[in-house]
This record gives C-alpha cells, sequence and structure tokens, in this order.
C-alpha cells in the first residue's frame, strides 16, 4: 500500500495549519461565514441541517488498519461515537464541532489522511474498484494509476475553481465495480491491439438531476500519457464547461450539448499540444508506484482448505455468510471477504467507533492490515486465508457485522437524506430501514437474489437511485414526503439510467409497492435470472400493471 | 486598490477603456478588451503608448498569438473567485504562447486565489485593499505551501522531480 514521503506529509501538514489559522480568523470574526464557506469546503467541512459535517477522504477507498483504527477514534473523540461511509469510499462525520475540527484534521495527518477536496467544484477523491489487487477478474491494479491521480490532483492550480465539481473512477476489471461510466471522467483498464494495457476514458456520465451514460472520448490511452489526457479534459471542461447554471455546469451537460464527438475534437486538439511535455510519466516512475501496491507475501496454500469447508456443513449461518458476502481471490488459498455495515434495519454505511476498530483489528490480524471502503456502503477485508475466514466471521458476528446480505436485496444504498441534509427533500435512512426489515428474512433473500435498491433523498442523487435496478427518489410534494420509484438502472459494465415506473407514493405505500415489484419479479423469472435480466427482458409493463392496474 | 508585482506594490499606470469608450491621448498606456483589439487591432498598435489586452472569461487567449510581442500587459478578469476560466488562460498565455509581459489578475481577487494564480503564470495582483493590506496577504499567499505536485509553467520543482533528484544522488553516493 501506498505510503507518504516527506513531501506528501509535508503538504498535509501545511494544508493543516492552513486551515487552523483559517478557522481561528472564523471563530474570531475576522471573516463571515460567506468568506469561510469556500474554505471550509475545500477542507471536507459542510454545514448540514444540525451542524457541520466532516468529509474525510479514503483516496481510492484503500485504508491501512491504523488508519481505520485512527477513523474510529475520531468517531468517539469528536463525534457520537460512529462514522458514515459513503458512496464515494470516503467517511462522513455528522457531528464534530467547529473549533475542534483542526484538532481532528492533525490526527488525521497522523496516519497520512486528510479531507483535502472532499467538496468544492475541484477534482473530488479518485474511487475505483474495492477489490483492486485481490479480485480473480482483474487485467492489472489500478490503484497505482489512482495514486499518480491522487497526486496529480491535489491543489491543481488550474482545476481548483472548476465549474462544477469532478469525479473520476477507474477500473482494472472488465466487471464494472467502480461504476465508472457515471463518473465524469470513467477510466476502464483493457489490452490494446499490442497486448500493452492502457485505457478507454469514457467522459461525461453522471447522476443527479439530468443522469448520463458516459461516452467514449478515447479507446484507448497509454499509461505514460495518461495524466496529459486528463489535463487536456479538464482544461478543455474548465475552457467551455457552462458556468450560467449550476445544474448544467457539469461536463456531462458541455458532452451532450456539444455532442462527443466535438468534445472529442476539442481534447485531441489540446491534448497534442501537451503530449509530449512535462506530465508524460515515464515507465521507471509507474513501475515505482505499481512496486508500492504490490501484493503481500501470501502464503502458497491448497485453493481447499477442510477445516473451511468443515466449518461450512456445520454452521449454516456461516455458510450463508460465504455464499453472499465472500468472494474469489486471485490468489489460491485466499478470499475476499465483505463486511456488512446493512444490518437489517439499520442504517446503511454507519459504524460505530468498536465496529472500525474490530475491523481494524480483524484486517491487521487476518488481511495484511489492509480494508477497503466500498461505493456501496461496505467494507472489505481483500486478502484473508479461507482458513481464517470462520474466525473473522465469529468475530464479525459477535460486533453486528456479520450480516449476510452482500449484493441482496437488503443491501441498500442510501444517501443521508433529511436527517442530516440540508439539501434532501425527503428521509432516506427510515425508509431504508423499513424495506430492510421487510425482506430480512435470509432464506427470502436468497430466493430473490441479486437486487439492487438505491435510494436518494432529493434529485441531486447521492443515493444513485438512477442506476439502482430498483431506483427510489425521494420528493416533496406540498410539505409531503413521497417517493418515486425507477426501474432498470445498473450502475456495471452494463450501465443503464432506470426509468420512472408511474406515480409516486406515499411514504406508507412504497415498502408495499417494492414488495410487489419483487413479488412479481418471482413469478415471472426465468431460472436464474437476476431481477435486472426479468426487467431487461419483459420490460416495464408488467411491473407497471402490478402498482397501478389499470390505472 | 492596490497591485503587487514582484513582492512590491506598483503604481496604476494603465488606463483601461470599456468597448464603447473613446480612446485617451495616443501617449497614454492603454488596456483595451480583447473584442476591441480584434476590430481595432491596427489603430491600436500604431499609438505611442504602451499597449495592453483586457481578457474577460469565454474570451480565446489564441485570439492575441502573433500579437504578443506588442503587449506589455494582459489583465485576466475574475469577476468571480469561483470563475477559474482565467486560470486556463494563465497557462496558455505563458507555457503555450510564450507570452512575456506582465500577467495581472484583476476582479475579485482573495488571498486565497493567489498562489493558485502564480502557479499558472501571473505575476501581478490587483487586490480591493489598501497597499500594505494587499502586499502583506500575497507574501503570506505565496509561502502558504512548499510542496507542488503539478508541473506548471511557474519553476517551482514538483515533488516528483524532488524525489527523482534525490534519488540520483543516492546512487551517486552508493556507487
Amino acid at each position: 500500500m501506498y505510503r507518504y514521503d516527506d513531501f506528501d506529509r509535508q503538504l498535509v501538514q501545511e494544508r493543516t495549519e492552513q486551515f487552523r489559522e483559517q478557522v481561528k480568523r472564523r471563530l474570531s470574526g475576522d471573516i463571515t461565514e460567506e468568506q469561510f464557506r469556500p474554505l471550509r469546503l475545500m477542507n471536507g467541512v459542510y454545514l448540514q441541517l444540525h451542524a457541520y459535517m466532516l468529509r474525510v477522504a479514503v483516496p481510492y477507498g484503500t485504508l491501512r488498519c491504523d488508519q481505520l483504527r485512527e477513523l474510529g477514534g475520531i468517531a468517539r473523540k469528536y463525534d457520537k461515537g460512529y462514522g458514515h461511509f459513503t458512496t464515494r469510499q470516503n467517511i462522513q462525520y455528522n457531528w464534530p464541532k467547529l473549533d475542534e475540527i483542526p484538532d481532528a484534521l492533525l490526527d488525521l495527518a497522523n496516519v497520512e489522511m486528510h479531507a483535502i477536496q472532499t467538496s468544492g467544484n475541484c477534482i473530488r477523491n479518485t474511487t475505483t474498484d474495492q477489490y483492486a489487487g485481490a479480485a480473480a477478474d482483474e487485467i492489472e491494479d489500478p490503484r497505482p494509476y489512482c495514486e499518480l491521480i491522487r497526486q496529480w490532483s491535489t491543489f491543481h492550480p488550474e482545476f481548483t475553481y472548476l465549474p462544477r465539481k469532478f469525479k473520476i473512477a477507474v477500473t482494472g476489471s472488465p466487471n464494472d465495480r467502480a461504476a465508472v461510466k457515471v463518473h465524469d471522467i470513467g477510466l476502464r483498464m483493457h489490452y490494446n491491439d499490442a497486448g500493452e494495457t492502457g485505457f478507454e476514458v469514457i467522459v461525461g456520465g453522471g447522476l443527479g438531476r439530468t443522469p448520463f451514460v458516459g461516452k467514449t472520448v478515447r479507446d484507448f490511452i497509454g499509461k505514460n500519457d495518461l495524466f496529459s489526457y486528463l489535463e487536456a479534459i479538464l482544461r478543455v471542461y474548465n475552457r467551455f464547461g457552462r458556468r450560467d447554471n449550476k445544474y448544467k455546469a457539469r461536463i456531462k451537460i458541455l458532452v451532450h450539448e456539444l455532442g462527443v464527438e466535438e468534445v472529442q475534437r476539442l481534447v485531441e486538439e489540446e491534448w497534442a499540444q501537451i503530449k509530449d511535455g512535462s506530465l508524460k510519466v515515464g515507465d521507471a516512475e509507474i513501475a515505482r508506484y505499481i512496486e508500492q501496491f504490490a501484493p503481500p507475501a501470501f502464503e502458497a496454500l491448497s485453493d481447499d482448505d477442510a477445516d473451511f469447508e468443515r466449518h461450512k456443513s456445520e454452521s449454516r449461518a456461516f455458510s450463508n455468510w460465504v455464499r453472499s458476502n465472500v468472494i474469489e481471490h486471485k490468489q489460491p488459498g485466499y478470499a475476499i471477504a465483505n463486511v456488512s455495515l446493512k444490518p437489517i434495519g439499520g442504517i446503511p454505511g454507519d459504524a460505530t467507533d468498536t465496529q472500525m476498530e474490530l475491523v481494524a483489528d480483524l484486517s491487521e490480524k487476518y488481511s495484511f492490515g489492509d480494508v477497503r471502503v466500498t461505493h456501496e456502503q461496505n467494507l472489505v477485508l481483500p486478502h484473508v486465508k479461507k482458513a481464517d475466514l470462520f474466525a473473522v466471521w465469529t468475530a464479525l458476528e459477535g460486533a453486528g457485522l456479520g450480516t449476510a446480505n452482500l449484493g441482496y436485496v437488503t443491501d441498500i444504498i442510501a444517501c443521508p437524506g433529511l436527517d442530516y441534509c440540508a439539501l434532501a427533500t425527503a428521509r432516506s435512512i427510515p425508509l431504508s430501514q423499513r424495506i430492510s426489515e421487510r425482506f430480512g428474512d435470509l432464506d427470502r433473500q436468497h430466493d430473490i437474489g441479486e437486487l439492487k435498491i438505491k435510494i436518494s433523498g432529493c434529485i441531486n442523487a447521492c443515493g444513485h437511485h438512477h442506476v439502482g435496478h430498483i431506483g427510489i427518489l425521494g420528493l416533496d410534494k406540498r410539505g409531503k414526503e413521497f417517493y418515486q420509484i425507477t426501474l432498470g438502472g445498473d450502475a456495471s459494465q452494463d450501465a443503464s439510467i432506470g426509468k420512472i415506473v408511474g406515480a409516486g407514493f406515499s411514504e406508507a405505500e412504497v415498502v408495499d409497492a417494492i414488495e410487489s415489484l419483487v413479488t412479481k419479479y418471482i413469478d415471472i423469472r426465468d431460472g436464474g435470472e437476476r431481477f435486472i435480466d426479468t426487467y431487461r427482458r419483459v420490460g416495464m409493463d408488467p411491473f407497471k400493471e402490478v402498482l397501478y392496474g389499470d390505472r | 486598490m492596490a497591485i503587487v508585482k514582484n513582492d512590491s506594490v506598483i503604481e496604476q499606470e494603465w488606463i483601461t477603456v470599456e468597448a464603447e469608450d473613446d480612446l485617451p491621448s495616443s501617449d497614454e498606456n492603454l488596456i483595451v478588451p480583447l473584442a476591441r483589439f480584434k476590430e481595432q487591432r491596427d489603430d491600436l498598435l500604431g499609438r505611442n503608448g504602451g499597449l495592453g489586452v483586457l481578457l474577460n472569461p469565454g474570451d480565446a487567449p489564441e485570439d492575441l498569438a502573433g500579437d504578443l510581442d506588442r503587449l506589455s500587459i494582459i489583465t485576466v478578469n475574475f469577476p468571480a473567485y469561483t470563475d477559474g476560466r482565467g486560470y486556463s488562460y494563465g497557462r496558455v498565455l505563458r507555457e503555450r504562447m510564450g507570452f512575456k509581459g506582465e500577467l495581472r489578475a484583476i476582479g475579485d481577487v482573495l488571498r486565497d486565489q493567489i498562489l493558485l494564480m502564480h502557479r499558472c503564470g501571473f505575476d501581478s495582483y490587483d487586490l480591493k485593499v489598501d497597499g500594505e493590506t494587499a502586499l502583506t496577504k500575497v507574501r503570506a499567499a505565496l509561502k502558504e505551501m512548499s510542496v507542488y505536485y503539478q508541473p506548471t509553467g511557474d519553476g517551482r520543482a514538483t515533488a516528483l522531480s524532488l524525489r527523482e533528484r534525490r534519488r540520483a544522488a543516492m546512487e551517486q553516493k552508493a556507487s
């Protein structure tokens, strides 16, 4: 895993000191809240409904055990004993006091973390596959490139006041777990005809009030040229992206209005002038970053472990967990263990201080000190010996972290909604809790199979409802919350934007509506078909009918 | 209002005219918006005084190609600090087009953006405060950070290049 060197450390320390001064100026009344706003936002400090919120960056979703332990400590010291993992692989604290935030940032800096660029109209934290370096289907570990993007984008002097925020996602696997097609830039690693690895460059995807699946501007960019190419895209966006309307300012609108061919022409023209400049990264430099993410010291093991098999046959609960939460690892004898932060009836993505510390301890003992945060708001122990899985599960189970529901109907993405967020028009969390309770029975969840429900509490779509197999959007109609249902969204390599089924439902009706959709799916599915496959086969009508009849 | 350049407060020696304004006498140093420069290029270049151009957001600095040698100053307007187009104009003018004259940031120029502007090629800053305050702000802003990841045309060494230099030195020592 990447370790800061003295340059990285100094940069974060200087930033921490800078922010401490800015907070001091604010608290003494030297600057107004209005003047302070952009400064705090650049450091991840939002003002929410009830309090300040601090959003801490987890670069490309990778944490060391000491970092996760510190995140737990911060939850206890500066918050009410919990934190919330987000769809951008970051963590948010909902109750910090402004005068204590500089101290929290100092604690973070001590474990090589920060809150830089987790807000503002700049290049945000780069996200990637949570199974990077562990997945059996991966072409190459994407994290060395993510780290290089992190450095290139941190305090980029030209791109700190973009028309709007800018998000880059990278996948090193053909099975896209990073939703790269719904990001401002998505990078998909693949081979060119010469057998070299590089990236397909997808631009202009996004959710929010105008969702788009991104379009390819270049089928292949070599690794050495990736950074000049990114700079070319950002320069085109910075110069030509709309600034007259906040809701039309993302790059997706530029791509939509100019057309992808014109954006491509502008980018290629810009790139031709900078591609041989100082942003070209040499093979030796890339190799040094690949070295930083070298695989841990795996033992040579047989892929079968007798104890593991025995535990599975003896404990149904364990074998259920393995079935849903354990994923194949590229190294024989190892597995990827997902830690669900979606207990039945719980708040999606929340973890307490002691839960974070427990996962940190488990990662230190069983997973080479490596932990990941997923955009679906769960945690991952990426490198666990099969022989250790039972011990890991037993410990997780004891802390309420052993829920066997990964990818199932209760593994819901939900934004914080009206319980916390100043922008929200409806609550998301209580609804996700109610759906989770309704479908809590594990056998039933197994029977339903993979079904991704995503809930946003407003049109900004932080809960990714557009790409939920079933998406739920919370709105406000004359002071009453109501919920609009979309079907057929998908964030994977087969990305698609869901379509609205019909009129919205009241809070009381919406859970029944979801259940009707699921029941219909079970009635009409073909063999092992997932919900999304059935929807794609039969279309909207059968589902519409079950919700509205002849209406 | 005060203009800071090269670590000191300088006098305003330029008159900026808008699109419709009458031109001052030929000896005055004059800054005109890009559109007017394009319209009246030959007349403007024939004047005795110094000449500069004002770029507003949406303008293309490329329109000045071929004339940069005749311009002593380019002012780039940041109507709001949140409008970051001027940063790209700065880099294009300096790094691509090789502009050597004064590059001045005007408009909503605040302390917390000055370092970024400097990194993008600006060398003077028009701040809406008195001279002493302006100088203090610019000095503080320029030394707030000391580590830079991105190569720009500002001559600052990047972390990447410093790492390489250190590696080379260590290898030399070892051999």
